[in-house]
């Protein structure tokens, strides 16, 4: 049931309409915004708060097999941060991979509305879109892992553009994701198929594929730009993690060329040195470099300290990582179509390379120049959990905070960085952008992040604090799709969100072409593999346009 | 005078009475102390609806009844005070607590004291597995203070122990300081099979021979003084060891050769 409302008095961030904290009163019908309401609204005083659209999180992990070994593999995480239920809400539990009824709602007490799930392999699209399903409040929707599907790579390495094309539209509607998502494009297979090889520069050609990345991310840019869909190829680049991998980052952005594409968690890929050494910063030529393209954006992928997870379906880098951390993880195999790697791990101040990558994320931020093509993101919960976005937030609008919080950590790595000659400040309106209409726009939500009328109500009130952390820990209300589930601190309601796919067009008789495969090589039959439509209810289809 | 609280009740699933402790009930009188949460099954209940609660809180709390041994947590997170109870307890005894004692005049289920950093749980009679360990996915068990048992324990007593003492008088049994990585666990009745399986460091001490697995490797038999100091210790605290034992000898094994071999298990053999 959704209210008529009257939201009256507050100052509105409204940036895609230009509103920067002017005094406006919003309205709600029918779980849209409108100039002037048919009925009488309940009017509800929001004076001296801030106005904001829902928060868009572009890059979390938060749903599908992958997220599940996590939590399985972490009892420990959970068992010291249960959620408990209220009359409205069910319960969960918490820590770094939270259960999904507690991320929809640990989502919500943030004053975000919407979060997409950065990876999620062909095979694995049936759990991850049955875990949205238990995943209330926010919209969610999912991009699927197809830089290291052999089939494609076939295809590819025969040249056959077209039939590639139709191949990725097919997986697209077989699995109702939302885009593409290359996760160290043309790497997995190689390492899988030969001995922990690794595969450097973009344009070393492994002999287990004969296609080297850089043919696999032009390709894909290529094939989701012409199919028209509304978010670009969603590009974890190769080599993350790596002591002088900007290079690889620069040689994949610069394959775009003037075409979208968006680059996931790029504080990962920003590391200047020698392989094998400790990481330098590069964060100033990557933002030179994204500053002057517009047809890139990003997400940052910040750092935060304290307990995470490493979750990826680069299962090269999980391997790496398990060298240093000695302890439990999981390395699986994912058929023909990707691979996947889990590692609890823990980012501490006074290590060089955890303090670096800290202020590599800060300095991004701070160096870019466009906020409306960097997203805030922790890559959740790789970098650390959503749960830190209001404390990142505070270390960029607050400087003396940050001073105090940069004295904290590793004084060798900050030296080797910009941070302390960065006086930058982000202002309300400039995080209204990172969190919500920039990332809004670079997913082609044309209903989100912003409140000109039409748009869904998705909105956020906050007190109006001087401790940005505390002011963005609790917002007072939260409305989703004209629902008040937050009204004063408190939950008032449940409810389910929408999932969000596309459906790209395509040449039906490719389905001939891939059927023999999966015959020939998977563990499933063909029939049982595509996600049917008895899976869509509560959903919406983002249109393409080619 | 101790605040006791005297079962009236047995509950129909085992209670969960984290607020048992000493650190909830100080300066609340009986009546506020009634009112206090525990979890029946699904339901939220109150503390009155199972016990009654008389006198007043000078450092003890005494708990009587005969079904404490469906009352978990007792004690759970306590950091001072004593604890004392007049019969069986429940599993999870004393579970993250940092101080104070716990004694139990009967039996204690299992997950005694697991992931404790200090204080003092003594048990009468018999401890059921898991005594000081870590809980399931944790990387490390109990990190300080003391856990004595005068009847037996029963399986991976100190899992992914990191310090302080367990001294079980009776028996232990399967995998007795499995995957421990420092501390010390003595026991004087018969061990069971594969005791210090993966353990990294510490060390396990029997009164008794006991059969080994085969990554321990012996490295000599000697007369430990440290031991001597050890004993006087523990007799002090109410455990029985004959003159003969406390002299040695020892034979020492070390392991777990799978993590390093610094761990050590000591077995009586004169």
């Amino acid at each position: 049931m959704t209210e008529c409302l009257q939201l009256a008095g507050g100052k509105v961030y409204d940036p895609a309409n230009n509103i920067d904290g002017d005094i406006k009163d919003i309205y709600i019908e029918q779980g849209r915004i409108v100039e002037t309401p048919s009925a009488t609204p309940r009017k509800i005083n929001v004076s001296g708060m801030a106005v904001m659209p829902g928060g868009v999180d572009i890059h979390c992990h938060i749903a599908g097999p992958k997220v599940n070994l996590a939590r399985k593999l972490q009892p420990e995480d959970h068992r010291l941060d249960p959620h408990p239920g209220t009359e409205q809400t069910r319960s969960g539990v918490g820590g770094s991979v939270p259960s999904t009824f507690a991320t929809g709602y640990r989502y919500a007490t943030l004053g975000y509305t919407t979060a997409m799930e950065a990876a999620v392999s062909p095979i694995g699209a049936r759990h991850a879109i049955e875990e949205f399903h238990d995943t209330p409040v926010i919209d969610k929707g999912f991009y699927v892992l197809l830089g290291n599907n052999i089939f494609l790579q076939q295809l590819l390495r025969e040249g056959r553009k077209e039939e590639f094309r139709h191949a990725v539209a097919w997986w697209i509607n077989a699995t109702k994701a939302y885009t593409t998502k290359l996760v160290n494009p043309g790497g997995d297979e190689p390492w899988k198929g030969k001995k922990n090889s690794r595969v450097g520069n973009i344009d070393e050609k492994s002999d287990v594929i004969e296609v080297s990345p850089r043919q696999v991310i032009d390709a894909f840019i290529g094939a989701v730009n012409e199919l028209g869909l509304p978010h670009p190829p969603h590009i974890h680049c190769n080599n993350l993690g790596h002591s002088g991998n900007f290079d690889t980052t620069l040689e994949t952005m610069k394959t775009a060329g003037d075409r979208r594409v968006h680059l996931a968690h790029i504080q990962f890929h920003s590391y200047g040195g020698e392989p094998g050494k400790n990481p330098k910063s590069a964060s100033r030529q990557i933002a030179e470099y994204v500053n002057s393209h517009p047809n890139i954006t990003c997400d940052v992928g910040q750092v935060m300290f304290g307990k995470s997870t490493i979750m990826t379906a680069d299962s090269a880098l999980a391997y790496t990582l398990r060298g240093f951390k000695k302890a439990k993880w999981v390395n699986a195999d994912t058929e023909c179509e990707s691979g996947c790697g889990i590692l609890p791990f823990s980012y501490q101040e006074h290590i060089y390379v955890h303090a670096l990558q800290w202020a590599i994320g800060l300095e991004l931020f701070l160096l870019s120049e466009d906020p409306w093509r960097i997203v805030l993101s922790t890559d959740h919960p790789n970098g650390g959990s959503f749960m830190n976005y209001p404390k990142l937030i505070r270390l960029l609008m607050d400087r003396e905070f940050r001073k105090e919080e940069i004295k904290r950590v590793n004084q060798k790595a900050v030296k080797r960085t910009l941070l302390n000659e960065l006086d930058r400040e982000y202002t309300l309106n400039e995080i209204a952008i990172i969190t919500r209409a920039g990332p809004a726009r670079a997913l082609g939500l044309k209903n989100k992040g912003h409140m000109g009328p039409g748009a869904d109500a998705d909105i956020t009130i906050y007190d109006e604090m001087e401790d940005k952390e505390a002011m963005f820990n609790a917002p007072r209300y939260v409305v989703k799709s004209g629902n008040l589930i937050i009204e004063n601190h408190e939950f008032r309601r449940d409810y389910t969100g929408k999932f969000l796919h596309t459906e790209p067009g395509y040449d039906a008789s490719i389905v001939d072409q891939v059927k023999p495969f999966f015959e020939n090589y998977y563990s499933i039959e063909f029939d049982n593999y595509a996600v049917d439509d008895s899976y869509l209810h509560d959903h919406e289809v983002i249109a393409s346009s080619p | 005078m101790p605040l006791l609280l005297k079962q009236i009740a047995p509950p129909e699933v085992p209670l969960e009475a984290d607020n048992i402790t000493p650190d909830r009930i100080t300066g609340q009188t009986p009546a506020g102390v009634e009112k206090l949460t525990v979890m029946h099954g699904n339901e939220t209940r109150r503390i009155g609806d199972f016990f009654r609660v008389t006198g007043q809180y000078d450092g003890v709390i005494n708990l009587q009844g005969d079904h404490l041994g469906r009352v978990k947590f007792i004690g759970a997170r306590m950091s001072r005070g004593v604890i004392r109870v007049d019969g069986d307890v429940g599993e999870h005894l004393g579970a993250g607590m940092s101080g104070g004692a716990i004694l139990i005049s009967g039996n204690a289920a299992d997950w005694v004291g697991p992931e404790m950093s200090g204080g003092r749980i003594e048990i009468r009679g018999n401890a059921g597995h898991m005594t000081g360990s870590a809980y399931r996915g944790a990387d490390m068990g109990m990190t300080g203070g003391e856990i004595i048992i005068h009847g037996n324990a029963r399986n991976e007593v100190g899992n992914a122990m990191r310090n302080g003492l367990i001294a079980i008088a009776g028996n232990s049994g399967d995998f007795t300081g499995v995957n421990m990585l420092a501390g010390s666990i003595f026991v004087s009745g018969e061990l069971g099979i594969r005791t210090g399986a993966g353990m990294k460091r510490g060390s396990v001490i029997s009164l008794k021979d006991a059969e080994l697995l085969p990554t321990f490797d012996y490295s000599c038999t000697y007369q430990p003084g440290y031991l001597t100091l050890y004993f006087r210790y523990l007799t002090g605290l109410g455990l029985e060891i004959d003159d003969e034992r406390v002299r040695g000898p020892y034979k020492r094994y070390c392991g777990d050769s799978v993590e390093m071999n610094r761990g050590e298990i000591l077995l009586y053999s004169g």
